[in-house]
């Protein structure tokens, strides 16, 4: 099972989220960190925003001729020994890893961070049918432990104070000693490694996430910071790759022009520390790696964005920089989104995956401010989008009644200078009555402004009926 | 006469004519805060514009558009473009409502329709009104010197302004030719200030911590003004600042620049 999206509980999530001072104070901090490395980092670079552009058209020539480069993909993964499985659904994707699993007896995977996973409920559904998942990745590993799930595409933790870490730490580690000393990042860190580096040598199965997969060589590419995603898919007898359909591009040449970009686009880096490229099973005189090579590729949705205004989406590397920047993710976290994409990117995706009805409120959640364009590495135009889910829901009649009435009685008016105006003196009267001091303390029908700012008066008489302009536009004699 | 004699004469006559220049007062400015209309009003006449205000204007279609309401949103603008084609320029008291007709309207038309055309042309002629005393009539007065009580200023870069028509240094080029205006740059300035058009009833909330985080910023620059280039975020932050009880006031840019301050801040009664 995926997990329930709330979704459509956006609101209530978003209060929950905005009262909770804890993860306020965290999600301003590392936000505020992540824009000043990637300002830094693209400011460093002066042929950034013609990579940009580079990496934007190979993504749209690789959409254009998606099937070809996923079947040469394919046919390159199986001449190295690799095998390919196609999964239409999550329920298929997890049906084939299952399987495979299976095959081998595993009691136990090792994990790679990957959203896939996330998308398709991966870990409870395996932990269901009695195989234990182990998340290796640091930021993966203590939601695990915290039974949340990520609320960032990159920095699945960023939410997680320090303190709750070690909290996290002292429940879960029960076998250590209770007074130990955790004070101090490293303390952490280094607990944490030697907790996973046991788990490494016990798993049959590793499975990690793709950043890409390179059609012209079969290559499935991961970048990481801790390394963990080399361990995960090296030990076990049985590396599985889930990606998105999405993910393929055509060369390695092009592979590194995304690389330039995602990086600094992601935490500020030139590189992540690890840039981990595999393909197929061990060879003979490979010293080692795994005996089993399978590559799972989903689809769940994707394939019907081809062709339509969302298709720009799947240009996405899944790098952050859109949420990183958004004042409304900055404002809710990540968790309030409901489901497994947040941010800009996730307002956009979240409703193709899951459907308009149970996603629609994420595109409406946006002032358009354009920030997520401004710093998207692939020049996706989210709100361009977003705004297309919202004529969507206009056009299916999603759009909640109210407004909609409010909407055709305003245009009919604005498409009537005439009725307009009057409406226009009316208003403007009617809101200097309830005034007072130059503002409106309580607006009836607009509590919703008026329960967080004062909605300042208007100054009396309408522009055009003081401007009283004549036919051609000249100034009128003054009244 | 010979076509050949003829045609630097009506050249020149050309040249002489004042450029025609039709201001839209958008929505708010027109039913909100006449002041901004004036002042914008003042600074293009001060430039030698021959100014006219078609009376068949009312609003741009923005907030149709933005809600996913494209057959409304269309019908505006095609009253919008009959209204409007025929003039030299176009000049709006904001960034938004411009953008709207600058980068919006040609969007709303498929390829085909004849209403294409005529939103491109209507695009390519279309201006915020910082942008073309800055850009466009590179000697348009300014006040010459600071009104009464305005010195220390902060700026607001509104969205639309900044990221759909790259407004940034305009408003600060301008408000540095007026003597004892010193703007003094908030943090996070070109952060959204939480209004979003009906952004901020639909998520009141998420508006008001956005609009909060602005609140403090702008007070914290030191500034006595807050100043911005949209009516619509100046409704939203001057709301709040009173809200909050803070000192600092708020007024739309061309107020200041032209010398029109003598009225209340937005929000503030009447002295
Ligand atoms: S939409 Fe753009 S900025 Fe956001 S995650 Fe995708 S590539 Fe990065």
């Amino acid at each position: 099972m995926t997990h329930q999206p709330t979704t459509p509980q956006f609101k209530a999530n978003s209060r929950a989220a905005i009262a909770d001072g804890g993860l306020q104070e965290q999600m301003t901090k590392a936000l505020g960190n992540s824009m000043a490395k990637r300002a830094y980092a693209s400011g460093a670079l002066p042929e950034f925003d013609q990579l940009r552009d580079a990496a934007r058209d190979l993504k749209n020539h690789t959409l254009a001729h998606l099937d070809l480069y996923l079947e040469a993909y394919e046919s390159k993964v199986q001449a190295d020994g690799g095998q390919v499985h196609w999964a239409e659904t999550a329920e298929d994707a997890r049906e084939i890893i299952l399987n495979i699993c299976r095959s081998v007896d595993a009691t136990s995977v090792n994990k790679g961070k990957s959203m896939i996973s996330e998308e398709i409920g991966l870990n409870d559904f395996l932990e269901e049918k009695g195989i234990a998942p182990v998340e290796t990745d640091l930021g993966e590993y203590i939601i695990q432990l915290r039974k949340e799930t990520p609320s960032h595409i990159i920095g699945p933790a960023i939410h997680v104070t320090v303190p709750q870490v070690r909290e996290a730490f002292r429940t879960h580690h029960p076998h250590l000693p209770i007074d130990r000393d955790l004070e101090g990042l490293d303390k952490l860190l280094l607990e944490a490694r030697a907790e996973l580096r046991a788990k490494y040598f016990e798993a049959e199965v590793g499975i990690t996430g793709a950043n890409m997969l390179i059609a012209e060589t079969g290559q499935s590419v991961i970048v990481t910071n801790e390394g963990n995603g080399d361990l995960s898919q090296s030990l076990p007898k049985v590396h599985i790759v889930i990606a998105s359909i999405e993910k393929v591009v055509p060369t390695l040449e092009d592979a590194s022009t995304v690389l330039r970009v995602l990086g600094r686009s992601a935490t500020g880096q030139e590189m992540s520390v690890y840039t981990t490229f595999s393909a197929g099973p061990r060879r003979e005189e490979d010293p080692d790696g795994p005996e089993e090579y399978h590559v799972v590729l989903l689809d769940n949705g994707r394939s019907a964005m081809v062709g339509t205004e969302f298709q720009e989406m799947l240009r996405c590397i899944r790098c952050g920089a859109c949420m990183n920047h958004c004042p409304v993710y900055r404002s809710v976290g990540g968790h309030a989104y409901g489901w497994v994409y947040p941010g800009p990117m996730g307002a956009v995706l979240t409703p193709s995956l899951i459907g308009l009805k149970q996603g629609g409120q994420l595109p409406n959640a946006s002032t358009f401010c354009g920030r997520c364009e401004e710093v998207c590495p692939m020049r996706i135009p989210l709100p361009k989008m977003m705004r297309h889910w919202r004529e969507r829901e206009f056009e299916r009649q999603l759009t909640p009644a109210g407004t909609r009435r409010g909407l055709r009685f305003w245009a009919s008016a604005a498409a009537r200078p005439g009725v307009y105006r009057a409406g226009a003196r009316l208003a403007a009267w009617g809101l200097r009555l309830l005034s007072s001091g130059g503002r409106v303390k309580r607006l009836p029908l607009a509590g919703a402004w008026t329960d967080v700012r004062d909605f300042p008066a208007p100054e009396g008489g309408t522009f055009m009926d003081r401007y009283r302009p004549d036919a051609d536009g000249k100034r009128g004699a003054k009244r | 006469m010979t076509p050949e004699t003829q045609a630097p004469e009506t050249q020149a006559a050309e040249q002489a004519r004042p450029p025609k220049i039709a201001f839209m007062a958008t929505c708010l400015v027109d039913l909100m805060r006449p002041s901004v209309g004036f002042a914008a009003v003042k600074l293009l006449e001060d430039a030698g514009c021959d100014v006219r205000v078609p009376q068949g204007q009312t609003c741009c279609g923005q907030p149709a558009w933005n809600s996913g309401d494209r057959a409304n949103a269309k019908r505006l603008a095609r009253r919008t473009i009959e209204a409007f084609e025929d003039y030299d320029a176009v000049v709006l008291p904001s960034g938004s409502c411009a953008a709207t007709i600058i980068k919006d309207y040609p969007e709303m038309f498929s390829a085909g329709d004849r209403w294409r055309a005529r939103a491109e042309k209507l695009a390519a002629k279309t201006f915020e009104i910082t942008a073309f005393l800055a850009d466009v009539l590179p000697d348009a007065k300014v006040a010459a010197e600071a009104p009464a009580g305005v010195g220390k200023v902060t700026y607001h870069d509104s969205c639309s302004g900044l990221r759909s028509l790259g407004i940034k240094d305009q408003p600060r080029a301008l408000l540095g030719r007026v003597k004892g205006v010193e703007v003094s740059e908030m943090v996070e300035s070109e952060v959204c200030c939480g209004f979003g058009g009906t952004f901020c009833v639909k998520y009141p909330e998420i508006s008001e911590r956005m609009v909060a985080d602005k609140a403090r910023n702008a007070e914290e620059s030191g500034a006595e003004l807050l100043l911005a280039g949209d009516l619509g975020c100046l409704m939203n932050m001057a709301g709040r600042l009173t809200r909050e009880g803070r000192p600092v006031k708020a007024r739309h840019v061309v107020e200041v620049l032209a010398g029109m301050t003598d009225g209340p801040a937005i929000g503030e009664g009447s002295k």
